[in-house]
């Protein structure tokens, strides 16, 4: 046991910790760093400077190292790409607009995609010149992602899409959408799936972004009227869209981040400098104990991650338990945000950065938990995950599995 | 980065797991719980013969000569097959204070004695209700003598020798308290067996008066060499702990697959599957937590009172989640004295509080963090 890098990984963390020095877009230092728990960077053009900033590293090599030379690759292990991330530092958070496009849409298209799909698209997500949503849940397709409704009908050698999707990140800023599709509403739901690439410029996509409960607007609606795709950007057979989403959702799993935060630190520091009448509220014995279990989960995590790591570094592939990472950073952010206004008292309603506590971070992380616990698979599903795949626990009993998706009932009055 | 065991320490944990099936499966662990023994004699034995007893004694004392990740792995297993032996006591304790505070000439004596199985040592330091704190520390020393009592000292009425606590100056303060070696089968010493909410580990009461005892480690030190030796033993119960609640997960999942109710197993009803969810995800971070704590004991590192800690809050929240839901799984047939859920109840609930209970160890977590970054 070591949290030491191998001699190879130790000279290339260096090499990538010089350059970053070199060539980080330090103008951006505070914009950046002030962002965080659902609060976008402000003051600078988003997209401009995540572009500038991939195309930078693509030209030095940096992109996409576990692709494929021939797609703009270096054919490195995936621990290169660990490390990178490690010593981007808040400049991650321009890299997160490619986040969908090099660790989910990218590798489903070198496992599905045409040659022509490939050399389309691969090499310019890599150098920033594209970037991608996934189009996946639907307002009445959330938890039950087959249950979509969005229609693609073939018109020639083209699609028609009538429908709409939600809660699709960084639509507003895409290039491009990978967009799941319903092609046969009489077989199982499952069956009559298809997908796309559809390019977000198209006449009839509508992109308007939702102004969710903490007043941020991250995730966006996406409508689409009469959108026509040719025939060419289908990608798996017709009907086949399930399979090819599966692959998706599987390389989402193995997107290893360097573990959510769970608001630890932040809530340690409140209470070491909260003064109470009995001293800093970090003496309160009671406190203490809350503390040490978020403490313990913390670290929990923390080592969890460095497990995977290991495996990587090894060349072994995660599973699916990496799906802890986020059930546990989401309810302990939401209960520790709880407890630090409790802490604050009636000041703990204030959410002005001037006049609140650590700058209104508990009230902003109070106000953006509930979403983490839903988006990209919510604490249930995440628990069914568990259940099923790493402890082989039945799947759930499914009463619409083989039914036509025509006649699934879809209200609950009779 | 590598937070996993080598190969080899893999190797040494699916040894002591073949061997544990094979000596200590649960009618083993039953025959202590019902019969009168209060330890299982012939698995201790063939416990030293096998050299597990002594894995992190150097081979200069007749021990194994490796280290304490190989410790680690023989200690998950042990928690697993809840092991009815003194190993915590011997090993964890007795033989740690002897490696870090001992003579020479006690090493000599009592660990390769301790590594074969031959003598069994412990820790007696408890004297009543709540936190052990130097000033609840009343049994004193006058000279080379003992006079005092302790309870409950685990194992205390089958070990031959304790490290016991005692009072060698008159404060409240830490320097106070110094560490005595006390051959429990001399005269001057009572001893008697105690019930407790785990029957298949024994424990005593031991009366010491005007008993022989000869100091281990410098006198006024003794506090500082248990708060250190806690903290090994720590990382060490917690590798005890993970592996009772990993059993305790696969109980409840085993039933759950097998156990019919309404015409389905009942492992696919979503509250039992996120009840079992809920237990994997407190025994993975556990587990990742005792790996930091094995690594910082393995090398000596800064960080080692943190990590202990930490691994011991951690392990000890898992083993009493999973051994309490895995009676839940179970239904009715969990609280009988037939099935086994019990028995991973009982132990969780002993190792939760016997070297100082959860709370105690927030308290401990939380001020250790607070001195790292005031560092």
């Amino acid at each position: 046991m070591n949290f030491d890098d191998t001699p190879e990984e130790a000279a290339f963390r260096a090499e990538v910790r010089a350059w970053i020095d070199a060539n980080a877009p330090k103008h951006l230092d505070a914009a950046l760093s002030e962002a965080g728990f659902g609060i976008s960077p402000t003051g600078f053009d988003f997209r401009t400077e995540a572009r500038a900033w991939q195309k930078k590293k693509f030209d030095a090599g940096w992109a996409c190292m576990q692709w494929p030379r021939e797609y703009g690759g270096q054919a490195l292990p995936p621990i290169h790409q660990v490390i990178w991330q490690q010593e981007e530092g808040i400049y991650s958070s321009l890299s997160r607009l490619f986040g969908i496009a090099h660790g989910i849409v990218g590798p489903t298209i070198i496992r599905h995609g045409s040659d022509e799909q490939k050399a389309a698209h691969l090499p310019r997500m890599a150098n920033g010149e594209e970037s991608w949503c996934q189009l996946f849940s639907e307002p009445a397709a959330g938890s039950d992602l087959a249950g979509l409704r969005t229609r693609a009908q073939q018109e020639g050698s083209d699609w028609v899409i009538n429908g709409q999707k939600i809660w699709t990140s960084y639509a507003q800023y895409s290039d491009w959408g990978m967009l799941i599709t319903r092609t046969d509403p009489t077989v199982a739901k499952h069956r009559g799936l298809t997908m796309f690439l559809l390019d977000m410029r198209s006449p009839g996509v509508e992109v308007r972004p939702i102004k969710q409960a903490n007043g941020q607007s991250g995730f966006n609606e996406v409508f689409f009227n009469d959108v026509r795709i040719p025939d060419s950007r289908r990608i798996g057979g017709v009907n086949d869209g399930w399979n090819v989403a599966m692959t998706m959702l599987m390389n989402e799993r193995l997107v290893i981040g360097l573990g959510m935060p769970t608001g630890f630190e932040d809530i340690f520091d409140l209470c070491s400098n909260l003064q109470t009448a009995d001293g800093p509220a970090i003496d309160d014995p009671t406190i203490a104990s809350k503390l040490a279990t978020w403490a313990a989960r913390s670290s929990g995590l923390k080592y969890t991650v460095f497990r995977s790591l290991s495996a990587l570094s090894r060349g072994e592939t995660p599973g699916p338990e990496n799906s802890i990472g986020k059930l546990v950073a989401g309810s302990t952010q939401q209960e520790i945000a709880m407890f630090a206004l409790d802490l604050q008292a009636q000041s703990g309603a204030l959410v002005d950065p001037a006049m609140a506590a650590a700058s209104a971070r508990f009230q902003a992380m109070l106000m953006r938990s509930p979403g983490t616990r839903i988006e990209g698979g919510t604490d249930e599903i995440q628990r069914n995950i568990i259940a099923e795949r790493v402890l082989g626990l039945p799947a759930d009993i499914r009463v619409d599995k083989d039914l036509p998706f025509n006649q699934i009932p879809t209200s609950a009055r009779r | 980065m590598n937070l996993e065991f080598s190969d080899q320490q893999l190797q040494l944990k699916n040894e002591a797991r073949r061997f544990l099936e094979d000596k200590c499966p649960p009618q083993a662990v039953r025959a202590i719980l019902d019969g009168a023994a209060p330890f299982d004699r012939a698995l201790w034995k063939a416990l030293g013969e096998m050299g597990f007893l002594g894995v992190a004694i150097p081979e200069a004392y007749g021990g194994m000569g490796a280290g304490y990740l190989e410790l680690c792995v023989v200690a998950e297993e042990m928690g697993r097959a809840l092991a009815p032996v003194p190993f915590s006591s011997s090993v964890f304790l007795a033989s740690e204070f002897l490696m870090l505070a001992g003579s020479e000439s006690q090493k000599q004596t009592y660990l390769p004695r301790l590594a074969s199985g031959e003598t069994i040592g412990t820790f007696a330091f408890v004297e009543g209700q709540g936190q052990v704190t130097p000033q609840s520390v009343r049994t004193r020393a006058t000279g080379d003598r003992l006079t005092g009592s302790k309870l409950p000292v685990p194992d205390g009425d089958i070990a031959d020798f304790a490290i016991v606590a005692a009072r060698t100056g008159a404060g409240a303060d830490e320097q106070s308290i110094s560490l005595f070696l006390v051959d429990l089968n001399a005269d001057g010493i009572t001893r008697t067996p105690v019930n407790t909410v785990d029957p298949t580990r024994s424990h005593a009461r031991i009366e010491f008066a005007s008993a022989a005892a000869q100091p281990l480690g410098p006198s006024g030190e003794g506090w500082s060499i248990i708060t250190r030796i806690l903290d090994r033993a720590a990382v060490l119960t917690a590798f005890e702990q993970v592996g009772g609640a990993d059993r305790a997960l696969e109980m409840g999942r085993d039933y759950a697959l097998e156990r019919m109710a309404f015409g389905r197993p009942i492992g696919s009803f979503q509250a039992i599957k996120h009840m079992l969810a809920d237990m994997y995800v407190q025994a993975t971070l556990a587990r990742s937590n005792a790996y930091y704590g094995a690594w910082a004991l393995s090398t000596g590192a800064a960080e080692l009172p943190e990590a202990a800690a930490t691994a011991r809050v951690s392990a000890t929240q898992a083993f009493l989640h999973c051994a309490k839901n895995n009676i839940q799984v179970h239904g009715g047939m969990g609280f009988t004295w037939a099935f086994d859920c019990h028995l991973y109840y009982r132990r969780a609930n002993l190792l939760a509080v016997n070297l100082g209970g959860l709370s105690q160890w927030e308290r401990l977590l939380i001020s250790r963090l607070r001195r790292r970054n005031a560092a």
